[in-house]
């Protein structure tokens, strides 16, 4: 490893997007994510990526131009969030269905109304159920490992999936750190451009994009379920293979302090860099508390998630997002719910929404959490009467 | 019809890999009115076949004599394989020889 360079989360997934050699670009200008593409604009305008950059009118544009250029086979990038990520949803579904090996960043940023250009994850889990898979990083250094990681789980002939790299808007994409940047040579050694897939070729037509009549269209939804299901083992195979290549480790799940934990906070994303030393802290004065980081939300890593939470005796899930009128409120929480409910895991699991529209995390309000699932030590779900709170608002 | 192939087997992403087989789906199950050319008052204007989205007004060199001793050298007719019942072409032609009758299978 040499010696890093000061990058914010921004400019450090435009530095993956070069090291990963891309053909095509295209992509629409949004706060927080727009660095990534001026950025990654100035490379190709000064000849240090050889790439298409196509701009423009719209997000929805931005991904329907990249389906295109996937579909020809070309390595692909663009970059959203928040309301353009919203834009973006239709042509979502049809990247993973027709099974585009499309990399995206999300600079995750809250959902309008009202206009909020800061960071919470309202945009990130709104589009989960799109058939992609998606990662999140908690800082710059994660930003460009996983994306350079996504080009290689997305265009794995067994997987052949679109993938998403959130990260924290402002908290990590404007906030400068040290980056150890993977270089061209290295990242195409790990992640060589593939083509294993039919694309769209005169000499050999294909049709892509048809109608699925009821006779069809079925069989591919399902075929899209099966395929980010199996993505699981291309994923750990190439968060494993990460490591061999480039010294850095990521998991699907990482887990401290959860052994002989009391309360175990589950959470994504940067306020994860503030959970742990305030676990180290709490640990100090007597509080048993784990910390659960979720790197990967689709595929759902239910087993990796599940071996952190048997010895707890509370779980407590922390979400930046409300999912308004769902039985779980928090998106992540109704994953790690069901995860348990599934194993049978029965101690109390409380939701704890906090952090929405750039609203700082702060200790005080893990130390809320803290204190107030201490309460269920020892009861069972069914002696929860309300499972959610709002942390960190004003009543 | 034969047996559909299930998902296990099928080309990833929805992808068909036979050119040009969309003729192989007949779209005249859609149809609820069926469009039928009174070949009689028909003038061979050709505006049926020009109007026809699918397109599935079939132009034939099939000469026709009326009643009214006049020879034309084509027949308008439907392709009843893709018509899907829309009526454009009864609705455009001038000389109303196209009626929309009920569908029944």
């Amino acid at each position: 490893m040499g010696k890093p360079i000061p990058l914010s989360g921004n400019y450090a997934v435009a530095y993956a997007v070069k090291a990963a050699d891309v053909d095509v670009i295209a992509a629409y200008p949004i706060t927080p994510q727009t660095a990534v593409v001026e950025k990654l604009s100035e490379f190709v305008a000064n000849g240090e990526l050889d790439a298409e950059f196509i701009h423009v009118e719209s997000e929805h544009s931005a991904l329907s131009a990249v389906v295109g250029a996937s579909a020809a086979g070309a390595r692909v990038f663009t970059a959203t969030s928040a309301q353009g990520l919203l834009l973006m949803y239709e042509i979502m579904h049809i990247a993973s269905t027709m099974r585009l090996p499309i990399v995206m960043t999300i600079a995750t940023r809250a959902i309008s109304a009202p206009i909020n250009i800061w960071c919470d994850h309202s945009d990130f889990m709104a589009s989960s159920d799109a058939g992609w898979i998606m990662l999140m990083g908690v800082n710059a250094q994660e930003a460009h490992d996983l994306t350079i990681a996504a080009y290689r789980i997305a265009e794995d002939p067994r997987a052949l999936l679109p993938v998403a790299v959130g990260y924290d808007g402002f908290w990590v994409s404007h906030t400068v750190e040290p980056v150890h940047v993977v270089e061209r040579e290295g990242a195409l050694r790990y992640a060589p451009k593939r083509v294993a897939r039919y694309v769209l070729d005169p000499e050999r037509p294909v049709t892509m994009g048809s109608l699925g009549s009821p006779d069809w269209y079925f069989e591919f939804r399902v075929q899209l379920q099966d395929a980010v299901e199996k993505s699981r083992e291309v994923i750990s195979e190439a968060l494993r293979e990460f490591k061999q290549h480039f010294g850095r480790e990521y998991r699907e799940v990482d887990g401290l302090y959860t052994d002989d934990a009391d309360v175990v906070l589950v959470l994504m994303g940067s306020a994860v860099g503030s959970a742990v030393p305030f676990a180290e802290e709490a640990r100090r004065a007597g509080l048993k508390v784990g910390v659960v980081n979720v790197r990967l939300f689709r595929p759902f890593p239910e087993e990796e998630v599940l071996k952190h939470l048997e010895g707890a005796k509370v779980v407590a899930v922390v979400d930046r997002a409300i999912n308004p009128g769902s039985s779980s409120v928090g998106p992540l929480y109704s994953d790690v719910a069901v995860t348990a409910f599934k194993r049978g895991l029965d101690v109390p699991i409380l939701s704890y929404v906090t952090g929405l529209g750039g609203r700082a995390v702060m200790k005080s309000h893990f130390e809320a959490m803290v204190k107030h699932a201490y309460g269920f030590v020892g009861k069972r779900m069914r002696d929860v009467k309300t499972h959610y709170s709002f942390v960190g608002v004003r009543e | 019809m034969a047996s559909l192939s299930g998902w296990r087997t099928l080309p990833p992403g929805a992808v068909i890999l036979e050119p040009g087989s969309s003729v192989k789906y007949k779209t005249a199950s859609w149809r609820t009115l069926r469009p039928v050319i009174d070949q009689e008052k028909c003038i061979r204007c050709r505006l049926c076949w020009t109007y026809c989205p699918e397109p599935a007004i079939l132009e034939l060199e099939k000469p026709y004599t009326a009643k009214s001793g006049r020879t034309y050298k084509v027949t308008y007719e439907i392709d009843y394989d893709y018509c899907k019942g829309c009526g454009l072409c009864a609705e455009e032609c001038p000389v109303k020889a196209i009626t929309m009758v009920e569908e029944v299978r």
